[in-house]
């Protein structure tokens, strides 16, 4: 009894400690730090230049997702009301993104209330809240963020958003609606965070789109003010358009979807997304393709091995 | 024909639904409901001050709405301004304008209401029509062309018409001070706007309206937030989702614009099925796609013609 009582004071002292690696969770991890952005994975997708149009590869695209991404214009980013536009939260993880973890604690206990993530493009800080509340009703607000929730499954932050404003999953016209929902899943693998990201929306994919992005423990990672972007971004009419315009394909004339076919030799069916793409199974039937000629690397070839004439170059020149 | 019109959207609301009342900005709030939504504005201000509603829902929303205006304050109903001559928007008056005060004993009001009820000047010709059976209460006390403003609880109150787009009478109520604008039928997030020609609806008024929206709305930080915009159906929006819905408007009239000028009939156009990526967001039994594009296809049409 007397050892127990000797010992009370130091479980008394260690309980509070403990009740705060709610930061981290009664058996996860702790997110909070700098994490620098690893693009290892789809690099050329997810830094600049960004997608080709046309590359709809790895997207379970139904046919009004398609139709959608077809008429798609690069020069939408140019109409004022898009040029601000941040990332938003099912393509955050994805941009250019060093991120700053940290909490948001309740001050009269200490007791884990929030994680705040800051440092993805255009400035929508994520904020996932821990302490159990529900999400707001369907006639709230959306915004780029959206509202998540956390909770953790062992070693795993399972975080659910909703009340996402209508965004793009990649940069070239593939969309989701607002109505969609993101559930993601926050990973530690000795310093290596990764995310796993399940985009739900069934109006323009056909089953959810997985996807991974990794970050990397850095905790000499130079931080900007999150906000400065979107807090100074001002939209400015840099060519002169008709008012209300909204540029868009026509449905049957947009003729640069084919580009990345012809660009990277890729069957223009296999281009077009859909769930049937995306599996092992649909290498037979690549195999039943007219496989076109890859011009990125047949140009890369020109370039390195014949002169202005089409003359093979001297060896060393 | 007319009626059956007006009624559309008091056919889709008498689904009794749960009111919630949300915080727009300022002194705006939003009474949201899967019948529609109704704005209010309540204020304090020395002599000048109470309660401003924007659309009064259907006669069956009365009820729900006079709770839930109890529960936020104790003022008095003074102002009520309908968007359009829906029942959806404008068939509570009868009910709500009674629990106003009197403002006809020191002559400074209105004969026929008991609170000052303004509408655009079609929306008032509609509203009085015999056939619709309004009581004399329920119709608008004062109407405008163009533009009515006046202030009250201390922030400066826009009534601007937008007309013609979902009708001839349509209008949006921008409260300045508290940075929110009430858009009526011309902007919701669960249909399709409803260009009821038949009442003077226009597809081009419908573009030209968004598009004055988003001139008046400005955001606060990352393309969101900032001025807040409660649609006519749906959730709270800001410019962002204003953007959104303008971008779909005018992609699926230049589909149609483009059918037009290939000389496609209206059963060919709607057999080219261009609404197909919006389908799934916007269409609704009572409203839907293929409605959208004939409307959009006969407006089109109409607007050659002139």
């Amino acid at each position: 009894m007397s050892r127990i009582l000797a010992w009370l004071p130091i479980i008394m002292l260690a309980a509070p400690a403990f009740a705060q690696r709610g930061e981290g969770g009664p058996t996860g991890f702790n997110m909070i730090g700098l994490w620098s952005g690893m693009y290892h994975e789809d690099e050329l997708e997810r830094t600049d230049p960004g997608p080709p149009p046309g590359d709809y590869t790895g997207f379970p695209l139904n046919e009004a997702g398609l139709y959608h991404a077809d008429s798609w214009h690069a020069d939408l980013v140019s109409v004022m009301e898009h040029q601000c536009i941040p990332h938003n939260a099912p393509y955050s993880m994805r941009g250019p993104a060093n991120l700053s973890i940290h909490a948001e604690t309740d001050p009269s206990n200490g007791r884990l209330l929030a994680y705040i993530i800051d440092g993805t493009f255009g400035g929508a800080s994520r904020t996932i809240w821990m302490d159990g509340r529900s999400h707001p009703s369907k006639f709230a607000a959306h915004t780029w963020a959206g509202f998540s929730t956390g909770e953790w499954h062992g070693d795993t932050l399972k975080v659910v958003t909703s009340h996402i404003k209508a965004g793009y999953l990649r940069r070239n016209g593939i969309t989701y609606n607002d109505n969609a929902t993101l559930v993601e899943f926050f990973d530690l693998h000795d310093k290596y965070l990764t995310v796993t990201t399940l985009t739900y929306d069934p109006i323009y994919l056909t089953e959810p789109l997985l996807r991974t992005e990794t970050f990397v423990w850095n905790p000499y990672q130079p931080m900007g003010a999150p906000h400065a972007y979107g807090a100074t971004c001002q939209p400015a009419p840099e060519i002169p358009r008709p008012y209300g315009w909204v540029p868009h394909h026509l449905p049957g004339t947009n003729t640069v979807v084919t580009g990345f076919s012809e660009a990277y030799g890729i069957p223009f069916a296999a281009t077009r997304g859909g769930a049937e793409t995306m599996f092992p199974e649909y290498r037979k039937k690549l195999k039943t393709m007219t496989i076109p000629p890859q011009q990125v690397f047949l140009n890369k070839f020109k370039r390195e091995h014949e002169g202005p004439d089409g003359q093979a170059k001297e060896a060393g020149k | 024909m007319r009626i059956l019109l007006c009624l559309f959207a008091a056919t889709t609301a008498f689904a009794q639904t749960p009111m919630e009342v949300l915080h727009a900005r300022g002194n705006v709030y939003m009474f949201a409901s899967d019948s529609g939504n109704v704005t209010v504005q309540i204020g304090e201000h020395r002599d000048n001050d109470g309660v401003l509603m924007v659309d009064t829902g259907t006669a069956q929303m009365a009820e729900p709405i006079l709770a839930a205006l109890k529960k936020l304050t104790s003022k008095q109903l003074k102002y009520v301004v309908n968007t359009s001559a829906d029942l959806d928007h404008a068939g509570g008056n009868d009910i709500i304008s009674s629990t106003g005060g009197t403002r006809t004993a020191e002559g400074r009001g209105p004969l026929a209401a008991e609170v000052n009820i303004y509408a655009q000047d079609n929306t008032l010709t509609r509203l009085s029509a015999p056939e619709l059976h309004i009581p004399e209460k329920g119709l608008p006390t004062m109407s405008y062309e163009q533009l009515k403003d006046f202030t009250f609880n201390g922030e400066a109150v826009q009534l601007i018409s937008e007309a013609p787009a979902h009708t001839d009478g349509d209008s949006i109520v921008f409260f300045r001070g508290s940075n929110v604008i009430s858009a009526g039928e011309i902007f919701s997030t669960v249909t399709y706007p409803m260009i009821d020609l038949a009442r003077g609806g226009s597809i081009q008024g419908e573009v030209k309206a968004l598009n004055h929206l988003l001139e008046l709305t400005v955001p606060e930080i990352s393309q969101e937030g900032g001025t807040m915009v409660i649609p006519g159906h749906g959730r709270l929006c800001d410019e962002a989702d204003v953007t959104e819905y303008r971008d779909m408007v005018t992609i699926v009239r230049d589909r149609v614009a483009d059918l037009i000028e290939k000389g496609k009939t209206l059963d060919e156009a709607k057999a080219a099925r261009v609404t197909r990526d919006y389908d799934g967001r916007y269409s609704q039994p009572k409203w839907t796609g293929d409605m959208f594009v004939e409307a959009i296809y006969k407006s089109l049409k109409q607007g050659k013609q002139k």
